[in-house]
């Protein structure tokens, strides 16, 4: 597949494939790139391997990938363990957020600090409370207590503490309100502004298109479209399946049967 | 809970005042129970002094760091004949002790090993293997146990004109002293936050660069070192040895002291371990009933305070903070 666009590379994905018990394919034979200091998204239905995409890249599946390269600012980190990749400046925010939920707001930021020695701790605590306000009043709460805008807030924060090169994001708007998702997002908007590069996985594809500069359509562990935002959100298939846009047949069980009859992929 | 308010805060072991009238009185009355209590008590206190080493150890590695072991009679039992037949050797007690502590420490890390594939009631059963296997080995082993006269160990001779059981009581509070303060710097420093951080979400912990395999593994050295240094204190206590000391009973009863002093809690631990040394004091008269208690505190604990006797402290911290008004 090519992707003319995509030049400098900050993480190269070539050919991976991800099993399951050693016999389901996950992913299949699966390339992209994510340019540096832009939010790209991956969108999908449910289990087109866009979560196992995240943890393979993140190290979290032992042995995997089977087969293919993944390079992060050219070096290859390939079935490299998880701390290393999280070392190398990939942080991943998993689906459930990944909180310590037992313990406190504050306790889950120091845990994100978790390792750094340098002077621009107090800075980056103050950014992200600059960020998400409501984390600063939160500080003695117990994650678990808090509720779900605030704990992909602090997941958000948590993973911003560790200053990634990568932020990877697995549905931040996953059963958000609609206003507290679009909070959620405004953060990533100004935290990509701020030079982090972001991978985003999400299903809410209204919300991913809006603030992603290139976009990947994933099914089947196989990417079958890819493009600019603004390309996938024109494009007739995108629009019906993703954005709703298709009535209410494209929404239908029937729908989706007949749309797998006859997409252009 | 206190809401701390500056990095300077957070390193600092005591932080209120108020704390520090408490804590100072405390070790304060500690230094001077030997003037106004018996003898038997002051035994007993030096025997809880021992044992809050070895919970605080479990608790590092249950409570902190979420490993379940059934397995520390074996640690103990390590630390211990490590000792026994060190000081039998001649070497000084230092020597001995550290010894007592290193070989608890590698066993640990060799028991460690599992809980990198297993968890929870799995991981309990392989420790308590390997407490049931150390104490097989002992009891068939004359070489290594003594056989039947068991081992007899050389004490230390009191100074400073102190009685015999003055001396190993300010000993072992010194002692435990300097493992309660290492305690808390422990669970205060990044190790410590590595430890709670597996212990709460170990794919978060992973992904926020936290190396599972080193940390679980540490969590088992140092658990096991601080079991291994309790064995050897209870040898040079004790002065004798027998592989009927370490028994699968004794892995309960520092697991009961966890629970029932309350999970991630070094003051629990302590009051854990007063509470496993008192009640068969105080239940001299019927020793079977002693399992029946241990058992009966857990469910209640359990039901009405999860968090232990440090869960009923931290209330009482909270509620007198605010009296009369709340």
């Amino acid at each position: 597949m090519s992707n003319e666009s995509v030049e400098t590379p900050l993480l190269k994905i070539e050919g991976i494939e991800t099993l399951y018990f050693d016999r389901i394919y996950a992913l299949h034979g699966l390339s992209l790139q994510v340019r540096e200091k832009e939010i790209f998204t991956v969108l999908g239905p449910n289990g087109a391997g866009k979560t196992t995409l995240l943890k393979t890249i993140a190290g979290l599946l032992k042995d995997q990938p089977k087969k293919g390269t993944i390079q992060f600012s050219g070096r290859n980190i390939h079935r490299a363990a998880p701390e290393k990749v999280a070392g190398m400046g990939i942080v991943y925010v998993p689906e459930d957020r990944g909180l310590f939920r037992e313990l406190t707001v504050k306790e889950n930021l120091d845990l994100g600090l978790w390792g750094r020695r340098d002077k621009d701790i107090q800075g980056d605590v103050e950014n992200v409370h600059r960020l998400f306000p409501i984390l600063k009043g939160r500080s003695d709460q117990q994650a678990e207590t808090l509720s779900g805008g605030e704990q992909q807030m602090l997941a958000i924060a948590r993973a911003l503490l560790r200053r990634p090169k990568l932020l990877m994001l697995d549905e931040p708007s996953l059963g958000l309100a609609p206003m507290v998702g679009r909070t959620v997002y405004d953060a990533l908007r100004e935290i990509s502004q701020g030079g982090t590069t972001i991978l985003l996985v999400e299903q809410n594809a209204r919300m991913a298109l809006g603030i992603a500069n290139y976009g990947y359509i994933m099914e089947s562990g196989r990417i079958v479209l890819e493009g600019t935002a603004k390309d996938l959100s024109e494009n007739e298939d995108v629009q019906e399946l993703y954005l709703g846009l298709g009535g209410e047949a494209a929404a239908s069980p029937k729908g989706w049967r007949l749309y797998k009859k006859r997409r252009r992929w | 809970m206190d809401l701390i308010e500056s990095y300077r805060e957070e390193l600092q072991l005591i932080r209120k005042p108020w704390t520090r009238v408490w804590v100072g009185g405390l070790v304060l009355a500690l230094i001077l129970l030997p003037l106004y209590c018996p003898e038997a008590t002051v035994y007993v206190a030096t025997i809880i002094c021992i044992y809050a080493i070895g919970v605080q150890g479990q608790n590092l590695l249950i409570g902190y760091t979420g490993q379940i072991s059934f397995g520390q009679a074996g640690f103990l039992a390590i630390g211990a004949f490590t000792f026994g037949h060190l000081a039998r050797l001649g070497l000084p007690w230092p020597a001995c002790l550290l010894a007592a502590g290193v070989a608890a420490g590698l066993f640990g890390i060799i028991v460690g090993f599992p809980s990198l594939r297993l968890k929870g009631p799995y991981l309990a059963i392989a420790t308590m293997g390997f407490g049931i296997a150390v104490y097989q080995v002992l009891v068939n082993s004359e070489l290594l146990s003594g056989g039947r006269m068991g081992l007899s160990v050389p004490k230390i001779d009191p100074l400073f004109g102190l009685s015999r059981i003055t001396f190993n009581y300010y000993f072992n509070l010194a002692i435990a002293l300097l493992f309660t303060l290492v305690s808390y710097n422990i669970i205060s420093s990044y190790m410590g936050r590595a430890f709670i951080a597996v212990r709460d979400n170990d794919i978060a912990a992973e992904v926020i660069g936290v190396n599972l395999t080193h940390y679980k593994l540490l969590s088992f050295a140092i658990s096991s070192f601080y079991t291994g240094i309790q064995g050897g204190l209870y040898a040079l206590l004790i002065g004798y040895l027998e592989p009927n000391m370490f028994t699968f009973m004794e892995s309960i009863t520092l697991f009961v002291a966890v629970i029932v002093g309350g999970l991630a809690s070094i003051e629990g631990a302590i009051m854990g371990a007063a509470f496993v040394i008192l009640v068969p004091q105080f239940f001299s008269a019927y020793k079977e009933m002693v399992p029946v208690v241990y058992g009966t505190a857990i469910i209640v604990l359990l039901i009405f305070q999860p968090l232990g006797f440090a869960g009923i402290w931290m209330k009482t911290r909270l509620y007198l903070r605010n009296w009369p008004f709340r």
